[in-house]
């Protein structure tokens, strides 16, 4: 669409601007704040400079949470995106099994983030959870709250549970965005499935697909409540993820300033990777 | 060919549904039940689980003050984002894409890099411990996310709609309520119910900003986690007590959803 040149168009904006402003800019500037000052309470500051920045950057602990982080994130987008497009392929396109299949896969989508750690807690107990019974039973020596391989695949396990839905759900409206025309022209040409997919599907997905992986990323990279109620971060600190860790340190240990130049750290990664994410999305845009 | 592709969606509903059972299951056991058996379903039937919730006024109140401040987040964000998201959609102006990217960054910030600032900053206006407290913080994610989704919708709309609507002599104001909101109400109700979804599920800047008046129903499902032992069949119950309004939101946007997904942009 050709947008037309509104200098006026600010005006609608701005309810939005100072909303968001309010509580985006002011709460910030407090981080920033603390990021270079040592403070004693009382509203006394002494000027600390990159003190606290270079006091994290090369802390040990914060480099393995950081690689936690990573690793997390990657393998579960790497499980949620391709078992989220097959699904949506599977999924049937007309009758009463569209609403049955959207509303029960939405369902993990709208339960309260504590209340699904708390949940797949009860869920993998090993005496009486369902799944850490089954396991046992099965003669798996399995025990999240004491062993860390458990406690990582418990927690993965859980998210794939928690969002596969989302990507399903996006890729579900790219599919159905698809003309019949372009299958018509498929059949006779005889393509194969796995040319439609490649050839027609995906391409229309693109679009939907860099939205739920940009959201899968900026989510798994901030979660906090399923895993502190899962696992609290334990056994030791093997499931420690960012925020688990800087919770910990703001609230837990008060250590103000180093925790403030840890969440500035933090924000700026984030930030560069949707950067890189929201670019390519425009360019795409752009192009067609 | 036909009849195997249920295969797929029916293993990954049941998988699904398996841990949402078993928090059903748990909470109509007695407590003694659980801790003593492993029983596949409730051996002694009770529902004293939830009679104790509905009989406590400091678990109900929970109830009540998560769905008060998730309505009033829903209703300010999508009403802030509408002119927001039309401007967006339909005009150039300066700094559009920074703005746009700079709101999209909001969604990106990681809500524990704000607990401790929200809580100083609710405090220092007096807001600690309101329901507008929470909904005002909620915005900083929603409304970024209410603009992103009704852009979309609006932009699918033909700009051929507002010049006939001009030339029929329609002011502004009542083509945008009377034509405008009418042809994008799909696109609303998604964002509805996106945006009652992630003020429902968040809690950890629900939490940091209440103390007792405000206290959302997760909170207080923590406090008894960690306090009297762990009665699991009473968190049970709680837990299953908050998926019901999620549901209930998707069986009346079931439809919504459908012709949201089909006009291709989520």
């Amino acid at each position: 669409m050709n947008k037309t040149v509104n200098q006026k168009a600010w005006f609608f904006v701005i309810p939005v601007f100072v909303l968001v402003a309010f509580n985006a800019i002011i709460p910030l500037m407090t981080v920033v704040n603390y990021a270079f000052q040592e403070t004693f309470g009382n509203n006394v500051f002494m000027w600390e400079g990159t003190r606290w920045f270079k006091q994290i950057m090369l802390s040990e602990r914060f480099h393995a949470s950081l690689g936690r982080q990573f690793l997390f994130t990657f393998i579960i987008l790497f499980i949620q995106i391709p078992l989220g497009i097959a699904i949506a392929l599977t999924m049937p396109k007309e009758g009463i099994g569209v609403p049955v299949c959207l509303v029960l896969m939405s369902m993990p989508l709208l339960i309260p983030w504590n209340v699904v750690g708390a949940m797949w807690n009860i869920f993998a107990l090993p005496d009486i959870g369902f799944l850490g019974h089954s396991l046992n039973a099965l003669g798996f020596d399995y025990n999240f709250t004491q062993q860390i391989g458990d406690a990582w695949f418990t927690t993965i396990l859980m998210d794939v549970w928690h969002w596969t839905s989302l990507v399903v759900l996006l890729s579900y409206a790219g599919l159905r965005s698809i003309q019949p025309a372009y299958y018509q022209a498929a059949e006779i040409d005889g393509a194969s499935r796995w040319a439609i997919f490649t050839k027609i599907e995906l391409p229309k997905m693109k679009k939907v697909l860099t939205i739920a992986i940009l959201l899968r990323f900026m989510d798994s990279f901030m979660i906090y409540t399923e895993p502190f109620v899962l696992t609290g971060g334990g056994p030791g600190n093997a499931t420690a993820f960012l925020s688990i860790d800087l919770v910990k340190m703001a609230l837990g240990q008060f250590d103000l300033g180093p925790a403030a130049a840890m969440s500035l750290i933090y924000f700026f990664i984030v930030l560069l990777v949707c950067w890189v994410f929201y670019t390519l999305m425009m360019r795409n845009e752009e192009k067609s | 060919m036909k009849q195997a592709k249920w295969v797929v969606p029916t293993i990954y509903i049941i998988f699904l549904m398996l841990p949402i059972y078993w928090l059903l299951n748990m909470s109509f056991k007695t407590t003694t039940e659980i801790i003593n058996t492993y029983t596949l379903w409730p051996q002694e039937f009770t529902l004293d689980n939830y009679k104790k919730i509905f009989n406590d006024s400091t678990w109900y109140t929970g109830y009540l003050n998560s769905i008060y401040y998730v309505v009033m987040n829903t209703v300010i964000s999508v009403a802030a984002a509408l002119p927001a998201a039309y401007a967006f959609s339909r005009y150039k102006f300066l700094g559009d894409k920074h703005l746009f990217f700079w709101l999209l960054t909001n969604r990106m910030a990681p809500p524990a890099v704000f607990a401790l600032p929200f809580f100083q900053f609710y405090s220092s206006v007096n807001l600690f411990d309101t329901h507008v407290a929470v909904a005002l913080s909620h915005c900083l994610f929603n409304i970024p996310l209410a603009v992103w989704i009704l852009e979309g919708f609006m932009s699918s709309v033909p700009k051929e709609l507002d010049e006939t609507a001009y030339v029929d002599g329609y002011s502004f104001w009542r083509f945008f309520f009377k034509i405008f909101i009418p042809t994008i109400t799909a696109g609303i109700g998604i964002t509805m119910f996106f945006c009652f979804m992630f003020s429902w599920v968040e809690l950890l800047l629900a939490k940091t900003l209440t103390a007792v008046a405000a206290k959302p129903i997760a909170a207080t499902m923590t406090r008894t986690a960690s306090t009297s032992g762990y009665e699991l069949g009473l968190l049970a119950a709680a837990g299953s007590l908050t998926i019901i309004p999620g549901a209930i939101v998707i069986y009346f946007v079931r439809n919504y959803i459908a012709k949201g997904f089909a006009l291709g942009r989520v």
